[in-house]
């Protein structure tokens, strides 16, 4: 039986998450595993974005905030369950996605992205202004998902970094199975379409501004989760999460590995989130070393690291 | 009356600032297309490496020069190394790779000049200068005198000059530049030295003002990327007028509305601008090839 | 592709090789670089250099310490992977850390979970109140800074004061806890202006202050370049108001950046470390800063900072509890900990309780004036 390509992809996934934890030597590696998988569910969006439609967004970890900020406040001022706040969240994320998302979507290039940088900014500004309600930039506590719990009391007892690991790398799964089934929907084509060429994509009848707005729309949906995610976990948030540098970070993720793809996307998130803790031997050389690896990858893997790992594979093959 | 005056001598000094910063990434730009975020880092080198070569003993003027002509050599080799070879990738790679330049840079100067902050002495003392009831330091003076002076040199350079033309020229196609007899390697050299350069001025002319450490570019690379993107990228006059209307947005908004929104004004105002303006204030009209 | 992903697994375990007989692990979390580098900086080198210092003396009790240090950049989602790591994976047994309130609260959960002692290096109060069984932190709260200068400015006779505040972290963490203590002293704020922290100019902020005619005097929370362009504007628009800076720019190279004659008369409350040679030669603090001091200066050849003295008093209180604890197993450390009782460090005497995770009073806190380009004791 031959799989396709897709379910070979989710398959690999899950069985990358599932055997993993075999060859950890301490519950840290747990930790990094449920950032890795975090990280890399944004990341995900941002292949919907950039990868499918090439559109670029510098603001993206504005939605994160939305979406981390939601499970702090809805518990508290609206009474919600944590993990509806997380789907309110969301919700807000996609609507203002949409409302921002109209009008800058029709700039290009830089402009789109000095847009998008002042959407994050604003965001950003008000969690931090907003002392009274978000807490500063000192930040605020986040309720318990109480899933955890609930699991222990039906006799699966897990240590909160298992918990997590476990938890956030289910999250990515159904992120990738979601943005997968929509590379081959009708949609999907019409994003890639446009990625193209917009006017070429116009002439065969795409609405671009919908698909455009509709990428949008769904990676925004994407990083609030991802934000959301960050706060249950950690059990607070600070605006942070919603900054200029979270939003780089997240597109660099996404480049790195290779935008087209969503295995690309989570390889170069798993990179990017382990090269840090790997350079912590270097001490002060960190960021000349994260600059290096950022430069030498984009200049001469283009596609991305694992596009061009492929191709180079492909060849030697041949 | 008093008031508004005061305001507005506080938004030309820190939107000349801005204008400067603004007016480094315009060459850039010209040349190759390229959003050079690692501008900010110029800019910081060029404060950094005088207040280093002043502490050493050189006389400021020294100092400047030397920080300015190593931070060009930085750039030029910038180009070379990284630009030069990434020709041709799309823009996302292009800002992911002067991004990493940026932090690059960043973390080469934290080891080498350690994380303090640090300050030149002003040019011209701390006396303010008193204008009707508001006052001035003449220190603005040097920064705006130092935009002005390189808007004009810029302006000159890209209509009166036949290399300012050719940086045009390679701009708008490299291949037809090249074929015409334009050395576009040189341009694009000369281009990297020189907005690398004219960064390095601004870091020189504004550390007295906001005082300098490792990691001041990124937040003064954003600020200029802003006003340049606000005045219409690639073309010096908008970027001093958005450099400095951006600074004027600031510290009107932070003198009548909110202290704690000015930046968020600023970055409505432009989000404004480019809705109704998709290129900027001043920008080019491009066409998109199918 | 998985074999590739298990081959950088292990090449990534091979990486860290367990660290080698180390005698007594200990752990941090700083933010060296980052929007707070400003005070982690100052912290990770005086516990680098304490930590040497300890073990070219012999260690504790003839074991060495081995300090793992981490950077988390000011980031608390990083915080707390390094406090995971320092825990599970490294094995410490007391952590020091979390320069800013964002990070220390960050590691809190995992070391509470995990029983581990935790000495934060932040300033708001949050951190140690309610108290945690094994959270304790050194620096005094910015309550008490505010107490300390409301307290002058009563004295002085001042009831009407403006605020200009950081929107970081210090800076809005302060303005928060002045605004809520400031009835207490009978002080009405009646104006009140922001920046943010990378601003180059605060000149319009300060034009409003001034035209309002009834402040009696200036205060400015907040740390880094800021305060510093505050103070130059001030001198600039020629404010004569009495001027309050906080203890986020207790350190010579404030003076410097502002400009001796712009900062001049600017008072505020700083702990002894900045005036160690004008105690008198009985204050117990005395021979405890001027050691640090000298040591920290000679090491390093820049001046040291009330920051620094807060990662200083972490590591001298984790070393009393550790030589008084008779295990280094962490709920022994941390029992110690809380007996703390009469340790003298920069910022004050610490004895601390089951009640008291921080040990200081308001005393420990001098109010200081910058006079012709140095610091003066007020009265």
């Amino acid at each position: 039986m031959k799989l396709s390509a897709k379910h070979s992809t989710l398959l690999l996934l899950a069985l990358i998450i599932a055997l993993a934890p075999i060859f950890f030597p301490s519950a840290y590696y747990f930790r990094i595993g449920s950032v890795v998988f975090v990280n890399a569910v944004a990341v995900v969006g941002i292949v919907i974005l950039t990868g499918y439609a090439g559109q670029i967004s510098l603001g993206h970890a504005g939605f994160s905030g939305i979406g981390g900020y939601a499970c702090a406040l809805a518990p508290v001022h609206l009474g919600l369950h944590p993990a509806l706040a997380a789907v309110l969240g969301a919700v807000v994320s996609g609507v203002m996605a949409y409302l921002v998302g109209r009008p800058i979507l029709r700039l290009k290039g830089y402009y789109l992205a000095v847009a998008s940088l002042g959407f994050g900014i604003l965001v950003s500004m008000v969690l931090a202004n907003e002392t009274a309600i978000t807490g500063g930039p000192d930040g605020i506590k986040v309720a318990d998902l109480g899933l955890r719990t609930l699991l222990a009391d039906a006799g699966v007892p897990l240590t909160n970094a298992q918990f997590w690991y476990a938890f956030s790398g289910i999250c990515l799964l159904i992120g990738s199975w979601l943005a997968l089934n929509l590379h081959d929907s009708p949609t999907g084509r019409a994003l890639r379409a446009l990625h193209g060429s917009e006017i070429a994509a116009r002439t065969v009848g795409v609405d671009v501004a919908r698909a455009k707005v509709t990428a949008f729309v769904i990676s925004a949906v994407y990083a609030s989760v991802a934000g959301s995610l960050i706060a249950l976990q950690n059990r607070m948030i600070t605006p942070d999460v919603a900054g200029y540098m979270h939003s780089i970070e997240m597109v660099t993720m996404a480049v790195l590995g290779g935008a087209g793809s969503v295995l690309g996307a989570i390889l170069g998130a798993t990179i990017l989130t382990l090269l840090p803790q790997a350079l912590t031997v270097f001490q002060q050389y960190e960021q000349i070393m994260l600059g290096l690896v950022m430069m030498l990858v984009m200049i001469f893997m283009r596609e991305g690291l694992l596009p061009s790992l492929t191709a180079l594979v492909r060849g030697r093959g041949e | 009356m008093t008031e508004l005056l005061q305001f507005l001598l506080s938004g030309i000094t820190v939107g000349a600032v801005y204008a400067l910063v603004a007016l480094g990434f315009t060459i850039i730009y010209n040349a190759s297309d390229v959003v050079n975020f690692a501008q900010g880092e110029f800019v910081m080198l060029g404060g950094m490496i005088t207040v280093f070569a002043y502490k050493a003993g050189l006389p400021i003027p020294v100092a400047a020069l030397f920080a300015i002509l190593l931070t060009a050599a930085i750039g030029v080799a910038f180009n070379r190394v990284a630009i030069e070879t990434a020709r041709g990738a799309p823009v996302v790679s292009l800002i992911i790779i002067t991004i990493g330049a940026s932090i690059f840079i960043q973390g080469v100067a934290q080891v080498v000049f350690g994380k303090e902050l640090h300050r030149l002495p002003s040019f011209s003392g701390d006396d303010p200068i008193r204008i009707l009831e508001a006052t001035i330091l003449p220190q603005s003076f040097w920064v705006i005198g130092g935009a002005m002076v390189v808007f004009v040199g810029l302006w000159l350079f890209f209509t009166r000059t036949l290399l300012g033309r050719a940086v045009l020229a390679t701009s708008n196609n490299r291949v037809a530049a090249q074929l015409v007899g334009i050395n576009t390697g040189f341009v694009m050299t000369l281009s990297f030295g020189l907005s690398a350069g004219i960064g390095a001025l601004a870091g020189v002319l504004i550390t007295p003002i906001t005082l300098t450490s490792y990691q001041v570019g990124i937040a003064l690379a954003l600020k200029g990327f802003a006003g340049a993107m606000l005045g219409g990228m690639g073309n010096p006059k908008g970027a001093l007028i958005g450099g400095l209307m951006l600074g004027l947005l600031e510290s009107v908004t932070a003198g009548y509305l909110s202290s704690q929104y000015k930046d968020a004004v600023a970055f409505v105002v432009i989000l404004a601008v480019l809705f109704a303006m998709p290129q900027g204030l001043f920008g080019r009209k491009a066409t998109e090839r199918v | 592709m998985r074999k590739t992903l298990i081959k950088a697994a292990l090449a990534f375990s091979v990486a860290f090789p367990a660290a080698a007989l180390a005698d007594i692990k200990i752990g941090a979390t700083i933010s060296e670089t980052g929007p707070a580098s400003f005070l982690g900086d100052p912290e990770a080198k005086t516990l680098k250099m304490l930590v040497d210092q300890l073990n070219a003396s012999g260690g504790i009790k003839g074991e060495k310490i081995k300090l793992f240090l981490y950077d988390d950049g000011g980031d608390p989602n990083k915080a707390r992977t390094f406090a995971t790591r320092l825990i599970e994976d490294d094995g410490v047994v007391a952590i020091i850390g979390g320069t800013t309130t964002g990070t220390s609260m960050s590691v809190i959960p995992v070391a509470e979970e995990a029983k581990v002692p935790f000495i934060s290096l932040a300033g708001a109060i949050e951190i140690i109140d309610p108290v945690r069984p094994n959270t304790f932190k050194t620096p005094h709260t910015d309550k008490m800074a505010c107490e300390k200068i409301f307290d002058d400015m009563k004295k002085r006779g001042f009831t009407k004061i403006a605020m200009i505040s950081g929107t970081d972290g210090f800076g809005a963490s302060m303005r928060t806890q002045c605004l809520a203590v400031a009835p207490t002293y009978g002080i009405t704020v009646v104006a009140e202006e922001t920046y943010g922290p990378r601003d180059a100019d605060m000149t319009p902020q300060l034009t409003n202050i001034r035209g309002k005619s009834d402040v009696q005097a200036l205060l400015n929370p907040g740390f880094g370049q800021g305060p510093a362009i505050v103070t130059r504007n001030y001198a600039q628009l020629g404010i004569t108001l009495p001027f309050y800076q906080s203890h986020g720019v207790a350190s010579n190279s404030f003076i410097e950046l502002a400009g001796a004659k712009a900062a001049e008369g600017i008072r505020l409350p700083g702990t002894a470390l900045l005036v160690g040679d004008l105690l008198p030669e009985n204050d117990a603090q005395r021979p405890v800063v001027m050691a640090y001091k000298t040591a920290y200066e000679k090491a390093f050849n820049t001046p040291v900072s009330t920051f620094g003295g807060y990662a200083h008093d972490a590591f001298a209180i984790l070393v009393d509890a550790l030589k008084r604890a008779g295990s280094t197993k962490p709920a022994a450390i941390r029992d110690a900990i809380e007996k703390t009782s009469g340790l003298v460090g920069t910022t004050g005497t610490v004895t601390m309780s089951a009640k008291d995770h921080l040990g200081l009073d308001l005393g420990s806190f001098r109010m200081l004036e910058i006079r012709n380009g140095g610091w003066a004791l007020v009265k």
